[in-house]
């Protein structure tokens, strides 16, 4: 009887217990869902004004007074130009600064002062870099709103996340390989050539690859340091003008006349496609390339 | 007293001379930080024989045979005191690189630590870093290798296509013993190298060591008693940081002349 008792007492103590399970589960459900309903009406509505407007033109027209005639063929190699020189600067500097952390710096004030600030810059609002390059590369080296001004600034922006997660996936590689190589009688530029950056390679690229689609999506900065809202040219050199999609965007919704809003739309949708296909791509490498120890 | 006496592990083998000593450690002392880990230890490692580092955790075996060929210099405040002298010359006097030190002096390690590369690479990776061989060379000296560590059957037919990652535990471990003995080092540190594996690949190790040591000076570090019995021929008993007692493994194991060392091996501590 007693026993009987217990058993369904402890039943009735397991419901509870498994229906506290369920509520949880469904709060995480509804966390989840949140973020992409809001996610897909907007896409639904950027697809629905720019549909229109999803024509070849959009890429090769110059900007321009009707909207049937303006496209985005100046900021699309705008951001290509500016994009591909900023890594041409952030990427080789900013693994090269995370080797030199990781595998050559002491443990001293000095370098622990370097990571913490290191950290901070990488949560710096991205006008304040605007700024910087305003005041250095504009004004102090004389180089004007050109394309190089612009990817050096934006260099800066992504430095320290590219400093960061390449420092993460170095720290990935087990010490037990380095020891292994060291015994071989391996020097430490050979541990760093042959293992390190090998193993740690997947996951610095993932890391640059994000980087880059941050600074392919950044307006603020560009704003800041005067990049044109109306370049009816293609940038010849690192000295032209430029301007890049994001601000071509901010520029074509900002008019008055709304159907330059579905050219801006039109104009979202490209870039959303640049970064699908960017972030697409680093967790591809992510998945495929990296070494499961 | 027969009860202890029973308890003590076999002796497989008899006791062997004494050689020339290859590595002669002379008052060494190793901090790590404040914390020191060997309080002068001097010890004479006999070559072509397989001397045995045994203790409880935390003795400090694992730094003695990490500072003979400077592993330790790769741990952040890790300070050496004293001397290890290799063939007469200290491995420690300044001027001494220390990726000379440990192309002679090769190291296992306690789990197996394969490069995620072929097993080919595996071997091959120590013989490109110093010298420039032909493809023949390179072929014929992996393969030397990985015969001389009782691998080369086992793996053979896919040498360039299997990762070492993908080699079972035993086989990873005599993958890392292969890749050391390939830039044919005058000793071999192997620090607990069975700790990981099952016993018929323990056993394995075993009989290799045995026959390696025709040519080579193995110093292993074990806290298994009775593998210290079966494969070494002298045992040196660290404790705390000190060594206890250093000699022939079968006078170590059946009369030691310290009772500290008489409680460790008949299992009283440790």
């Amino acid at each position: 009887m007693s026993v009987r008792a217990a058993g369904l007492e402890g039943r009735r103590r397991l419901e509870r217990r498994e229906r506290a399970a369920r509520v949880f589960v469904a709060v995480c459900q509804a966390a989840t869902l949140l973020g992409l309903v809001f996610l897909g009406i907007l896409l639904v509505d950027v697809t629905r004004d720019g549909a229109p407007y999803l024509r070849p033109e959009l890429l090769t027209h110059f900007p321009s007074r009707f909207p049937s005639q303006a496209g985005y063929a100046s900021a699309l190699v705008g951001t290509l130009y500016v994009a591909g020189i900023m890594s041409l600067v952030a990427f080789p500097l900013g693994v090269l600064a995370a080797v030199y952390l990781e595998e050559y710096a002491r443990p001293s004030p000095l370098t622990r002062a370097l990571e913490v600030n290191i950290a901070n810059l990488a949560s710096v609002p991205s006008v304040l870099y605007g700024l910087l390059g305003l005041g250095v590369f504009v004004e102090l080296f004389r180089m004007g709103k050109s394309v190089l001004a612009g990817a050096l600034t934006l260099a800066l922006l992504v430095l320290p996340l590219v400093i960061l997660a390449s420092r993460e996936a170095i720290r990935a590689v087990p010490f037990s390989v380095r020891e292994a190589a060291y015994a071989l009688g391996a020097t430490r530029w050979q541990v760093v050539r042959h293992h390190v950056l090998p193993y740690a390679a997947p996951g610095i690229f993932t890391g640059i690859i994000l980087s880059l689609s941050r600074a392919v999506g950044e307006t603020a900065p560009l704003i800041m340091l005067g990049a044109l809202q109306y370049v009816p040219f293609l940038p010849r050199g690192i000295w032209d003008y430029f301007t890049v999609l994001p601000i071509q965007i901010f520029n074509y919704v900002s008019l008055p006349n709304p159907e330059f809003h579905r050219v801006a739309a039109a104009g979202i949708l490209l870039l959303l496609v640049v970064l699908l296909f960017l972030n697409g791509t680093a967790i591809w490498l992510r998945n495929r390339a990296t070494i499961r120890w | 007293m027969q009860r202890i006496l029973d308890t003590r592990p076999q002796i497989l083998h008899r006791a062997v001379a004494a050689t020339e000593p290859v590595l002669q450690i002379r008052d060494l002392r190793v901090w790590y930080g404040n914390s020191a880990a060997l309080r002068g230890v001097t010890l004479d490692i006999p070559e072509r024989r397989i001397t045995a580092v045994i203790g409880p955790s935390g003795c400090g075996k694992s730094t003695l045979i990490r500072s003979l060929n400077r592993m330790n210099d790769l741990i952040p405040g890790a300070r050496v005191e004293g001397q290890v002298l290799f063939r007469g010359q200290d491995i420690y006097a300044p001027g001494v690189d220390p990726v000379e030190v440990r192309v002679r002096i090769g190291m296992v390690f306690q789990k197996p630590n394969p490069f995620p590369k072929s097993v080919y690479e595996n071997v091959a990776f120590g013989l490109r870093l110093h010298r420039k061989l032909s493809r023949r060379e390179l072929d014929e000296r992996v393969e030397r290798a990985l015969r001389l560590a009782a691998l080369w059957d086992e793996v053979k037919d896919d040498l360039h296509r299997k990762s070492g990652l993908e080699l079972s535990g035993g086989q990873q471990q005599r993958l890392c013993i292969a890749r050391a003995l390939a830039v044919e080092p005058e000793v071999l540190l192997m620090d607990e190298p069975c700790s990981a594996l099952d016993p018929i690949s323990t056993a394995r190790i075993e009989d290799l060591m045995e026959d390696l040591k025709q040519t080579y000076t193995i110093v292993i570090v074990t806290h298994n008693m009775q593998q210290a019995a079966r494969v070494s021929d002298f045992t040196a008993f660290l404790l705390d940081g000190e060594l206890v007692e250093f000699g022939p493994t079968e006078e170590v194991f059946t009369r030691p002349r310290d009772a500290r060392t008489e409680d460790y091996i008949t299992g009283r501590f440790g």
